[in-house]
């Protein structure tokens, strides 16, 4: 009786953005498709359509650092131990979803099954691994400083603001997550532009963030057009830093002159082995420095 | 029992609450509320509010609100999508607008200087920004938002003080009337006075029609100029609990002479609404066609985005017309708006999006 067998509609997903801790659709109503990659296996030189993605525009831009600035006071306030103990949360999140994230990646990036999981679980390491640079950082970036006079003298690492990220183009979840963390552990919230052709495995981090006890706004992501998204963010006022991970050489020069306006701090593109070990340099790329002196005996 | 209370039965009264819309006599123009034929006007009015029952008789006979036919209207012009050059002159018109306010227990002089100075001048950077058109403040911060606002070189700033017990309104009335005349002898230019809830809840319409008339009479200034601050009255539309409610009210005062009415005090958790704020407007639309009286609007509390206050312009617009769209008809009562006008102001001169960092903290 196989024939009367009614094959199973599949639930398709709606792919959303990620602003304030919920999942609007763009403000434009614009989707784009989103394909995989060329080389993905069985695609067989062809790409397969996979999602609609939101195509952001400039007020998406805007709304999104709204809610960061919003989120920015309570998460930099948190305690380091707090935001440690929510990142790592977001690791365990990130632990459970593992073979959805996998399928994602491969799909993104034309990975085989084993790749892929190797890039996902190299990922989940990496969030990790920052996770516990929160109540650490202060370690390598602050210092009691040896004054001439009777002061006790302390630098102390505070976070930057809002900061801007356009995650990498091609490593569409390591890379992600290696520019994400580092922005957000030590304080900062930020607004994210999802790698243009791949941004499905960054929406589907959103889910993952929204039940991880990470307040609604440190994390916003946005997927679209890098180009349209980051000019505003590049000029708009109220963002702090931009990281231009994601940019190409042209659009990185037109961007670095538009943040130029307001002072932001610039975090410029240079090649990256998203595999190799990060080291601390995007985690000290987006602090300021305070200095504190205080009367000694008093 | 022969039915006495019929106007129209009395001979030379052609006005009866029965036929509460039609015109009066021929009006030839409109004249403000705060001028001196208003008064005439509102007498022509006096059979209605002669007694407690004709009072309770004509409010009760106004028509009843179709709540969801006026949620609808306001919501359909809250769509309209306003741009580029309108946008920039709707901005400027609402931030001429503002009764620009500071009503905290903690107010101190420092803090009303501070926004007397940002009334005249709201944005330090760019001096063709107007001026706001009023700063209101506490009874006792009267003297002290004059002399900033002439200091400031913005004497054309008013002041607006509130009055009567505020914001719950539950004082004795000499006690309301003495708040009144001390802000209006220290130089207030405009009072904004509660209504008693309680007694317009409980139906007692006439004795808050006779609170409104007193401090009415309170607002002249008592150096023989002839000239009184102007009365804006505060409903308090969150604690009125019907759009029927909102109407009544609506006229009662308007009836009683109020120069302005206004939705809430901003102190309590249901404020200015557009359904509400619409409802207003269209009394005072069918206020003037009745009397000839022009009366202006002020909704007050929660409109703190360029958006929102764009919103209420549409509404301004489109059920009154260009004749209320001036600071001396139409007022936002806000504090936080004005921030966000001026960060939609630079982002239309500059086009790039402003920050809070480039706005006053207040």
């Amino acid at each position: 009786m196989s024939d009367d067998r009614t094959e199973r509609l599949r639930v398709l997903k709606t792919y959303k953005l990620f602003v304030g801790g919920k999942f609007p659709r763009s403000e434009s109503g614009r989707v784009y498709e989103v394909t995989t990659a060329t080389s993905a296996a069985g695609a067989a030189g062809k790409d397969r359509w996979l999602a609609n993605a939101p195509l952001s525009s400039r007020k998406d831009a805007r709304d999104a650092v709204v809610a960061a600035r919003k989120a920015f006071g309570g998460w930099s306030g948190a305690t380091a131990y707090n935001r440690g103990q929510i990142l790592y949360r977001v690791a365990e999140m990130l632990e459970g979803r593992r073979g959805q994230f996998a399928r994602e990646v491969g799909d993104a990036e034309g990975l085989g099954k084993s790749k892929a999981a190797a890039v996902v679980d190299a990922a989940i390491d990496r969030w990790v691994w920052y996770a516990g640079w929160s109540d650490k950082v202060a370690q390598i970036a602050g210092a009691a400083n040896p004054v001439a006079g009777p002061y006790f003298n302390l630098s102390t690492p505070e976070p930057t603001g809002v900061v801007a990220v356009l995650a990498p183009q091609e490593s569409s979840f390591l890379g992600l997550v290696s520019v994400i963390a580092p922005a957000i552990v030590t304080g900062n919230t930020t607004v994210v532009v999802a790698s243009e052709r791949t941004p499905l495995p960054a929406l589907s981090l959103g889910e993952v963030l929204a039940t991880s006890d990470l307040p609604g706004g440190v994390v916003n992501i946005l997927s679209g057009r890098t180009a349209e998204i980051a000019t505003p963010l590049a000029a708009h006022q109220d963002v702090n830093a931009i990281d231009l991970a994601g940019a190409d050489a042209e659009l990185a020069r037109s961007l670095e002159e538009a943040a130029a306006d307001n002072l932001k701090r610039v975090l410029r593109p240079q090649p990256v082995d998203w595999s190799a070990d990060p080291g601390t340099a995007r985690l000290l790329a987006f602090l300021e420095t305070k200095t504190v002196w205080h009367p000694m005996g008093v | 029992m022969p039915h006495k209370s019929f106007p129209a039965e009395r001979p030379g009264v052609t006005f009866g609450y029965a036929r509460r819309y039609a015109p009066l006599v021929t009006m030839p123009t409109t004249v403000p509320a705060y001028g001196a034929e208003a008064a005439e006007r509102l007498a022509s009015m006096a059979d209605v509010t002669a007694t407690d029952g004709a009072l309770r008789r004509f409010l009760h006979g106004l028509p009843g609100v179709d709540a969801v036919g006026l949620q609808a209207r306001a919501a359909a012009l809250g769509t309209r999508s306003i741009k580029t050059t309108a946008k920039a002159y709707a901005i400027d018109l609402a931030i001429s607008m503002i009764d620009l306010t500071t009503l905290e227990g903690a107010d101190t002089p420092g803090k009303v200087r501070a926004l007397c100075a940002k009334g005249v001048s709201p944005d330090p950077t760019d001096r063709s920004v107007p001026k706001v058109a009023a700063i209101c403040v506490y009874s006792d911060m009267v003297a002290t938002a004059k002399q900033a606002l002439a200091e400031a070189g913005g004497s054309e700033v008013h002041v607006a003080s509130v009055a009567t017990a505020f914001p719950s309104g539950r004082a004795a009335l000499a006690v309301k009337l003495a708040d009144t005349r001390e802000a209006v002898a220290a130089g207030a230019d405009e009072i904004d006075m509660v209504i008693d809830r309680g007694a317009f809840l409980s139906g007692r319409y006439l004795q808050v029609f006779e609170e409104i008339r007193q401090v009415k009479e309170a607002c002249r200034r008592a150096d023989g100029s002839g000239t009184a601050a102007h009365l804006k009255v505060i409903f308090e539309t969150g604690e009125l609990q019907t759009y029927d409610n909102v109407r009544r009210a609506s006229w009662l005062a308007m009836l009683a002479g109020a120069d302005f009415i206004k939705t809430s005090t901003g102190k309590v958790a249901v404020n200015a609404t557009p359904p509400v704020t619409l409802l207003m407007l269209e009394a005072v639309r069918d206020f003037r066609d009745t009397t000839g009286v022009q009366v202006g609007v002020k909704p007050a509390g929660g409109i703190r985005t360029s958006k929102d206050a764009i919103k209420y312009l549409v509404l301004v617009n489109e059920t009154l017309g260009a004749d209320w769209l001036t600071a001396d008809w139409f007022r936002f009562g806000a504090s936080s708006l004005l921030n966000d006008l001026l960060m939609q102001r630079q982002k239309l001169s500059t086009g790039r999006y402003s920050g809070p960092d480039y706005v006053t903290v207040d």
